[in-house]
């Protein structure tokens, strides 16, 4: 051991105490209308002892760790799948069978989980609509969830005022996320990359800002609420039928009434939605549009010489992952019954963001494996929720040191030639 | 004057205030977008500390029994300046230096997500409410016809106007007059070049982060006494403005950011003039738009020129 | 009104106040190949990228098929069938070649979302039109075989013939050749050589192209342009070219 990485690890151990201390160590409180500050206590001054010993260590034996992490081998979840021909004729059959697992399970278990499982389901959307604007066209969008605001408010609002039901506005949602997006799209995918990530990030916060103001339609910070929900062909979940001579689900099967009925139901249609998602996105990476997506994230410059507009096809990323967005956006309308500008602050795009880079950029089934995972972890341990941010950014921070491909690569669908 | 032109003085007034701050923010961004062509995107919550340590160390030092104002600012500033600064170096030791040279996203996520590390690592080891410090600058100079409206310059205001001052023509200097002034000058031009001539270039991009974040500090201890309350959340909308203000005068340009940093503030000033306060986001956000669009190398920068 | 496929008049480019062309003027008939040389650094690169629209000229006019078309954006340039390759290979590396090939017909597909998402028989009839003429032109540069392999996995003088028949794909009337043979063994400069003069030939285009490589430009061109310091030196026959005193004075000079 070099005496240089001695000092280099006292040097990072002195900046963690630095860092630490100051706002770890003391903390502001206002004790009437003057300021004061508390030391922290002994147990605080323990944890921030412990760090600075990681930072010592790590730094000290960082050959060591990085040897030893270099020997773990990367878990290539893509090469634990059988090899390609045997996957080509499993494949629909795997399918198939996670698709009625899907359907199945939800009149087995309890309606928390049915409950989980749509919110799951929600994200799953949001993730594949991002990954299709960050993972595939490389556009790094930081204010998706303005998208989704405007899908949610879009069927909140037809439905309140124009009393449209679900199924007519859910395409109408998507197109208004479409069109939001096209017009903030089209100023600034003309320019560098990093210039669309701070104005989507403005967009976001606008979004915002302007459904808490906007009290007379948007009902401001109190939101809407009582808005309808789905109905099955005009078949209402409800106990009695809202509107005259409707009848609800329950008495048009002639079967009790039970509140879980509506519960699954918005699940399926979840699923459903997720399922027609999925189908879009693979259609699309195959098709032409999604090939130039790529190709236009390998070289631009090439791409703009063989007669491809660029900002056309980055248009239409962004404006089709806006339209998921929308979509999604409108479901969680419909499923809540109550929206306000609370559900689509910065940190719901953070999250969103988090799940992509997580699961691996343009990776469906990686993207899909994260939602579950970045939903379901903090309902499992609920004591930790307040540091769930924290360790989103962390997770952010190492997977792009340590794996910025994610957990499960993107295999992209190669197109084959055949002779 | 009549009343309205007085009140415009007063929104000017204010507007150049809430503008130098700015100003010194988007330095910051400029700057190191200068040298690595990337957005900081931590930077917002650099200046969120930058305030809180001011408060922390005002509180502290009250609490022991100090009492000279001056001497408790001095100290405060230069406590902010040097926590700040170390987080910005460990900002771009940890989030951007090991990925430098890999597709440009990955630096910008990194970033983010130590934008995010950030924030709420304060929220968890302060709280997430509003801390609030009574005024300490108080008093000012007030003129114009009482029964018309009276136009107030605070003392705060004026320590401002005359910190920003002084920041900016200590920069100037150390930019065009230093060594190190002109190996940051050296690597913005062309960092490849730079590092072949010898040149330590990552101790010029770590300088440059650190130089921001010293910006921002002071920007923070500013704006944190002006305002008089602070909490984790400052820094996101602080640091969006800021940028905007850089894009405005055209990033890469000190002088740009300067005058962005000014146009941002008073544009905002007039725009609450007329309009509910809240929408004063708004403008500043459709300014940056509307910049973009029309004029994307900003005021002062130059037009980039692609290399095929 | 003789055959002009190009027609560029008093070409200039400034970046600030740097001239880095100045004036250059020159024509490209039918069925022509027409080179560019001088010595590095003369603007060469420059005027390529005047002409396929990557930089607005400062200055000067560039007709192509009698239509003005400076100024319009590169990707409308190529679409009017002015097609260019690059100093540095620049395919889309982790594409197969068929892939590529694609890529470059981009416009001539039917992306139209509906009709993709449901396969629709416009669709796929234009889809097997692409994927023909890929393989037309994959076996013209002799890469059919290696179709379905990764771009960026090829032979650097393979990447090189893509790129060729990338372009090639995009049915143009005028290649812009940017150094094409640099970097190629001796062998393959001259199956690049042959291949250049079919595309004349048989496939009935005009050729532009810079090159250092003496013997391929004196051995193909039908006329030379020689630029100096971004402005024009001569121009002429090869023969005419070879014993220009000013342009051997411009290489030698320089040696």
């Amino acid at each position: 051991m070099s005496n240089s990485k001695f000092y280099n690890a006292i040097f990072a151990a002195g900046i963690t105490l630095i860092l630490a201390c100051l706002m770890i160590g003391i903390k502001l409180d206002n004790e009437g209308a003057q300021l004061a500050v508390k030391g922290a206590t002994a147990e605080q001054w323990g944890w921030i002892g412990l760090g600075i010993a990681i930072v010592f260590f790590s730094q000290l034996f960082s050959s060591q760790i990085d040897a030893m992490f270099g020997k773990i081998p990367k878990p290539n979840l893509g090469a634990m799948l059988p090899e390609e021909r045997k996957m080509a004729t499993l494949k629909p059959w795997l399918i198939a069978a996670v698709v009625v697992i899907m359907l199945i399970w939800p009149f087995m278990v309890s309606r928390g989980s049915v409950d989980l499982a749509t919110l799951t389901l929600i994200y799953i959307m949001l993730g594949l609509g991002l990954n299709i604007v960050v993972g595939l066209a490389g556009l790094l969008d930081l204010g998706f969830v303005a998208f989704y605001a405007v899908g949610a408010y879009t069927y909140a609002l037809l439905s309140e005022y124009f009393g449209l039901s679900f199924w007519a506005c859910l395409p109408i949602s998507a197109g208004m996320a479409a069109l939001f997006g096209f017009i903030l799209g089209f100023p600034v995918l003309r320019l560098r990359g990093d210039y669309l990530a701070i104005v989507t990030l403005g967009f976001g916060e606008i979004i915002r800002i302007l459904l808490n103001n906007w009290s007379a339609v948007t009902g401001g910070p109190s939101g809407i609420s009582g808005i309808a929900k789905p109905t099955l062909f005009g078949l209402e979940f409800t106990r009695r039928a809202k509107e005259e001579g409707n009848v609800p689900f329950h008495e048009f099967l002639g079967i009790d009434y039970s509140s879980s009925y509506k519960v699954i139901f918005l699940y399926l249609i979840a699923v459903l939605l997720v399922l027609f998602v999925i189908y879009v996105i693979n259609r699309l990476m195959r098709m032409p549009i999604g090939r130039a997506w790529e190709a236009l994230r390998d070289d631009e410059i090439a791409c703009r010489s063989l007669g491809l507009n660029r900002t056309a096809i980055k248009l239409s990323a962004f404006t089709l992952g806006a339209s998921t967005a929308g979509f999604a956006g409108s479901f969680f309308a419909a499923r809540q019954g109550f929206i306000s500008p609370e559900s689509f602050i910065f940190i719901e795009s953070a999250i969103i963001l988090a799940i992509v880079v997580l699961g691996g950029m343009g990776s469906q089934v990686g993207v899909i494996l994260a939602a579950i995972v970045m939903t379901i972890l903090p309902e499992l341990a609920r004591e930790f929720s307040e540091y769930r941010m924290l360790l989103f950014g962390l997770l952010m921070v190492l997977m792009m040191r340590w794996r910025p491909e994610g957990l499960v690569p993107m295999k992209r669908p190669h197109l084959e030639l055949k002779q | 004057m009549s009343e309205l032109s007085l009140y415009l003085l007063q929104q000017l007034i204010n507007g150049l205030t809430i503008g130098s701050t700015y100003a010194l923010i988007a330095i910051g961004y400029t700057m190191v977008y200068g040298i690595i062509g990337m957005i900081n995107f931590a930077h917002g919550e650099i200046y969120m500390i930058g305030s809180y340590v001011t408060f922390i160390v005002i509180a502290g030092l009250m609490g022991m029994g100090l009492v000279s104002l001056p001497v408790i600012l001095i100290i405060a500033l230069v406590v902010a300046v040097v926590i700040a600064s170390t987080y910005g170096w460990t900002v771009e030791r940890v989030a951007y230096r090991p990925l430098r040279g890999s597709n440009r996203l990955i630096p910008l996520i990194s970033a983010i997500g130590m934008s995010i590390f950030l924030q709420n690592f304060v929220v968890l080891s302060q709280g997430s409410r509003d801390v609030a410090l009574p005024p300490q600058v108080t008093g000012g100079w007030n003129f114009g016809d009482p029964s018309v409206f009276e136009v107030s310059i605070s003392y705060m205001q004026l320590l401002i106007w005359a910190a920003t001052l002084i920041t900016m023509i200590g920069l100037t200097l150390f930019i065009s007059r230093s060594r190190m002034g002109r190996a940051c000058r050296a690597c913005s031009e062309d960092l490849g070049m730079t590092n072949l001539l010898g040149i330590d270039t990552n101790r010029i991009i770590a300088l440059t982060f650190i130089i921001g974040a010293a910006l921002a500090a002071i920007a923070g201890l500013l704006l944190s006494l002006y305002y008089g309350v602070v909490n984790p959340f400052v820094g996101f909308i602080a640091g969006l403005k800021a940028f905007t203000a850089a894009v405005l005068g055209g990033i890469g340009s000190i002088p740009g950011a300067m005058l962005g940093g000014l146009i941002l503030g008073v544009t905002e000033a007039m725009t609450a003039a007329f309009f509910p306060s809240e929408y004063k986001d708004v403008v500043a956000f459709s300014l940056l738009v509307l910049i973009l669009l029309f004029r994307p190398s900003g005021l002062l920068g130059k037009p980039e020129v692609e290399k095929v | 009104m003789s055959q002009l496929l190009l027609d560029v008049n008093g070409l200039t480019m400034r970046f600030g106040g740097l001239v880095a062309v100045n004036g250059v003027d020159l024509t490209v008939k039918n069925r022509q190949i027409v080179s560019i040389i001088g010595p590095n650094g003369a603007g060469k690169t420059t005027v390529f990228n005047c002409l396929s629209g990557f930089y607005i000229p400062s200055d000067g006019s560039v007709m192509f098929n009698g239509k003005q078309i400076a100024g319009l954006k590169d990707y409308q340039i190529s679409r009017q069938g002015l097609v260019r390759t690059f100093q540095h290979v620049r395919l889309f590396s982790k594409m197969t070649v068929i892939e590529n090939m694609l890529v470059a017909q981009h416009r001539h597909l039917n992306t139209n979302l509906i009709s993709g998402l449901f396969k629709t028989p416009n669709y796929r009839r234009l889809e097997q039109e692409a994927m023909d003429r890929a393989v037309h032109w994959l076996k013209e540069v002799d890469l059919l075989e290696f179709a379905n392999r990764e771009a960026g996995n090829l032979a650097y003088g393979q990447q090189r013939r893509l790129e060729i028949a990338r372009c090639m794909v995009t049915q143009p009337e005028l290649l812009l050749l940017d150094e094409p043979a640099a970097g190629l063994n001796p062998n393959e400069t001259k199956e690049l050589d042959e291949l250049i003069i079919k595309l004349r030939d048989e496939h009935e285009i005009s050729v532009l192209l810079i090159e250092h490589d003496m013997g391929l430009v004196m051995g193909i061109s039908d006329h030379i342009y020689v630029i100096a310091q971004g402005t024009p030196l001569a121009d002429g026959s090869p023969d005419e070219v070879k014993n220009n005193p000013d342009v051997i004075k411009a290489y030698l000079g320089e040696e």
